[in-house]
């Protein structure tokens, strides 16, 4: 075939001999990587390579110099006619700009990283950093309105998260999607590289196993390496994503058994959540591991109180020796403020005895701080993100004025704890989601829509707050119209969820999406025809994640450096500067 | 505790195939006349705690006998299936989300004599088949049950 080509295409060809011109270098290019931290070279050559003709070179240098050891060269990848060049917990302690050249004797790939260090004097003790997974400006707006009021055009209480000095704007894409999730999302701010949707600390590479990508080091590691005591406390399962990311190395994040692993290797002091069964060996009814090892009792062995209920973790928290907890709280997740605190559905009959976020958090701070040496505490408040995929507006607010009421007792343990605990408060991702009026009860209109109050006609809705800032009823006749942009069919009830949290839309026979036909008869409830897929992998039964930039605010030592636009992937770095994770200058060296 | 069994009324019992009858002949059920004893998923369990699941002593005294359980079928995981998951409410799963791994603790696998032929995820549907309690591993697909309905029908 080649024969019959032109000179020039013959050229072409020889210059591109493969279909993939290039070599592809993890970290990726533009890589910001934090001096010291520890994260996995690798070179993929889209063929197989002559070793002989192999250089990886750093700023000129040999990469075996640089690193101190050479990378393995993987002549067949996964069996497959492609070698890759692995070394894996590589660092550069050395801050500064690096051009990292990959050759296989015919074609040249350079990428660019920037290594950074940190200033030598550490200004934060301790780092609490929020998420509110999903959480958006539409949640937030709504939670100040439901928890504070209105009066005289002004809101009649700050939220305890708007009252703080700084504030920047996050953008939260990742390097495979404008629209991230948020898995690749706390992964950016537990490791400061960006990676794709489902990962966790690994860059996405063609490796096929899910657990062998390049990995970068995780927030908790480099806290744990300077003998700092680090939590994770959520409302989700613990192995879901944003937890996960704190501890995991694995391109999907569904692996839940592998996650569970991870956590426990990573010696994590406090972790709190749902998800319960991948514990559990799987000869045990109700696990739901594939292997017969007894997470329960490992953790148990190594050290950790173990508490199943509020009342266990209340207790364990006041043991003075306790340094070390594991909380598990349900099956699944453990159940907003709105079931929890108020109706009582959801899975709270069967599990009456679970904490909320902020009761976890509290008995976190209280065992982390047990360490001289400071700590780092993630709190999640994960179903603002669950809820508003199940398009239920009202769980997600209260669930944003539980991470607020985090947020405010934080606040007050930090103002009397030292004043030297750096508050970050952040999403991980937005929905598309916005206040958009009222709906009023009391409308003479006959028809739903026509009860929608638009501009001066939705007034000040009715809530009346209660003492934890929950509005005592959320079936008000003046209530919040809280809308979501992107949605399969579904039908509008313009009604909170009593009985329970909203499942918008069903898969009929024929794979179609359909409207959920529960909600149907429902007084006043209309069809509303989405806008999303309905048919084919991506089909969507609830609403999606929005590419809209997420609100960070944060308060205490190292703050200030919270402003203006930033990526997500900064966040890490604001951390890592607070605690001064890579010293620089005459300290460097003392910890 | 829950739910008392009832036999089914005859005429279901006659509606199902001859090579329904033969199997349950097969594996000595007690009676004929009791086809399929009717569970329910609350009558599943005696206990769904944190450290583990329960049975009722009733769902295990019928480990291996034809039992008839309602529920609804959650979106399979791959067409042509020959399995699928039961719930006790219709599922909500995110696919962009999550993964098998946020499935509720109480499903049920069922696993059908033919090829799966979807119905309606919004409708209850009724399965019957023989009753397994205890974790399995699908060498095929990898997937881990606790609680399986095996050589099973779709009846409506
Ligand atoms: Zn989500």
């Amino acid at each position: 075939m080649r024969l019959t080509l032109s000179p020039l295409a013959v050229l072409v060809a020889a210059v591109f001999s493969l279909p993939a011109a290039a070599q592809t270098i993890y970290p990726i290019d533009r890589a910001d990587i934090l001096s010291g931290s520890r994260f996995d070279l690798k070179v993929e050559f889209p063929g197989i390579v002559d070793p002989a003709k192999v250089s990886v070179t750093i700023n000129g240098q040999d990469h075996a110099k640089v690193f101190g050891k050479p990378a393995e060269l993987v002549a067949r990848e996964d069996g497959k006619d492609v070698s890759s060049l692995l070394l894996r917990d590589a660092s550069i302690s050395k801050p500064g700009n690096y051009t990292v050249t990959a050759s296989d004797g015919t074609t040249t790939k350079s990428v660019e990283w920037t290594v950074y260090g940190t200033p030598a004097k550490r200004a934060a003790k301790n780092v609490i950093l929020f998420i509110g997974d999903g959480f958006s400006i539409g949640h937030r707006t709504a939670a100040r309105l439901l928890s504070k009021g209105v009066e005289n055009g002004k809101i009649k209480g700050k939220l305890a998260m708007d009252d703080m000095p700084y504030m920047a704007l996050l953008t939260t894409q990742g390097t495979d999607s404008i629209i991230t999730d948020s898995a690749n999302a706390a992964h950016a701010y537990t490791t400061g590289h960006k990676s794709c949707v489902n990962a966790l600390g690994v860059y996405c590479s063609r490796a096929a196993s899910t657990l062998d990508h390049p990995k970068v080091e995780t927030l908790t590691s480099i806290a744990k390496r300077k003998g700092m005591a680090v939590g994770a406390v959520t409302n989700s399962e613990i192995e879901d994503a944003t937890p996960a990311a704190m501890v995991a190395h694995t391109r999907r994040r569904s692996d839940f058994n592998d996650i569970v692993k991870m956590f426990y290797d990573s010696k994590i002091d406090v972790m709190m959540g749902g998800g319960s069964p991948n514990f559990l060996p799987k000869s045990t009814a109700g696990s739901k591991r594939s292997d017969e090892v007894d997470y329960i009792g490992l953790f148990k062995q190594a050290g950790y109180a173990l508490a199943t209920t509020k009342t266990e973790m209340l207790a364990a928290a006041d043991g003075a020796k306790t340094t070390r907890l594991l909380g598990l709280y349900n099956t699944s997740n453990v159940d907003g403020a709105l079931d929890l605190k108020f109706l009582k559905k959801g899975s709270v009959a069967k599990f009456p005895d679970q904490p909320d976020v902020v009761e976890e958090m509290d008995a976190a701070i209280k065992i982390l701080s047990r360490n001289k040496n400071g700590f780092v505490l993630m709190v999640e408040s994960a179903r603002i993100d669950k809820y508003s995929h199940s398009m239920d507006p009202e769980r997600a607010i209260f669930d944003t004025i539980m991470l607020d009421n985090a947020v405010k007792k934080a606040k007050d343990w930090a103002k009397a704890n030292g004043n030297n605990t750096l508050i970050l408060v952040t999403a991980d991702h937005s929905h598309p989601v916005s206040v958009i009026g009222t709906v009023d009860d009391n409308s003479p209109e006959a028809e739903m829509r026509n009860k929608v109050g638009i501009y001066e006609g939705a007034g000040i809705p009715d809530y009346q707050p209660n003492d934890e800032g929950y509005p005592v009823s959320v079936d008000v006749p003046r209530r919040l119209r809280f809308v979501f942009g992107a949605t399969p069919d579904y039908y509008d009830t313009f009604r909170p969820f009593l009985d329970g949290e909203f499942v918008p839309a069903i898969k009929n026979a024929d794979g179609v999406m359909v409207a959920n036909e529960k909600y149907k008869d429902i007084p006043g409830a209309v069809l509303r025809v989405g806008n999303l897929p309905n048919k084919g992998s991506r089909a969507a039964n609830q609403g999606i994640h929005s590419g809209d930039d997420v609100i960070l605010t944060a308060m205490g030592p190292g703050a200030e450096r919270v402003r203006g636009q930033m990526e997500n992937s900064d966040l890490f770095r604001v951390i890592a500067e607070a605690l001064s994770f890579a010293p620089q200058g005459k300290a460097a060296g003392k910890q | 505790m829950t739910e008392t069994a009832t036999s089914e009324p005859a005429a279901e019992a006659f509606a199902l195939s001859r090579r329904t009858f033969l199997s349950l002949a097969l594996l000595a059920v007690p009676t004929l006349a009791h086809a399929a004893e009717v569970l329910t998923f609350d009558g599943l369990y005696k206990s769904i705690g944190v450290l583990g699941i329960k049975y009722s002593d009733r769902a295990l005294s019928l480990k291996g006998q034809a039992v008839r359980l309602r529920g609804f079928m959650a979106p399979p995981l791959k067409p042509e299936s020959k399995f699928f998951v039961l719930t006790r409410e219709p599922v909500a799963v995110c696919p962009f989300c999550a993964s098998d791994a946020e499935w509720p603790v109480d499903i049920v696998v069922v696993y059908l004599r033919k090829t799966l032929v979807p119905v309606d995820f919004q409708q209850r549907i009724a399965v019957e088949g023989r009753l397994e309690i205890g974790s399995w591993t699908d060498p095929q697909s990898g997937f881990v049950s606790q609680v399986r309905i095996v050589d099973a029908d779709i009846i409506g």
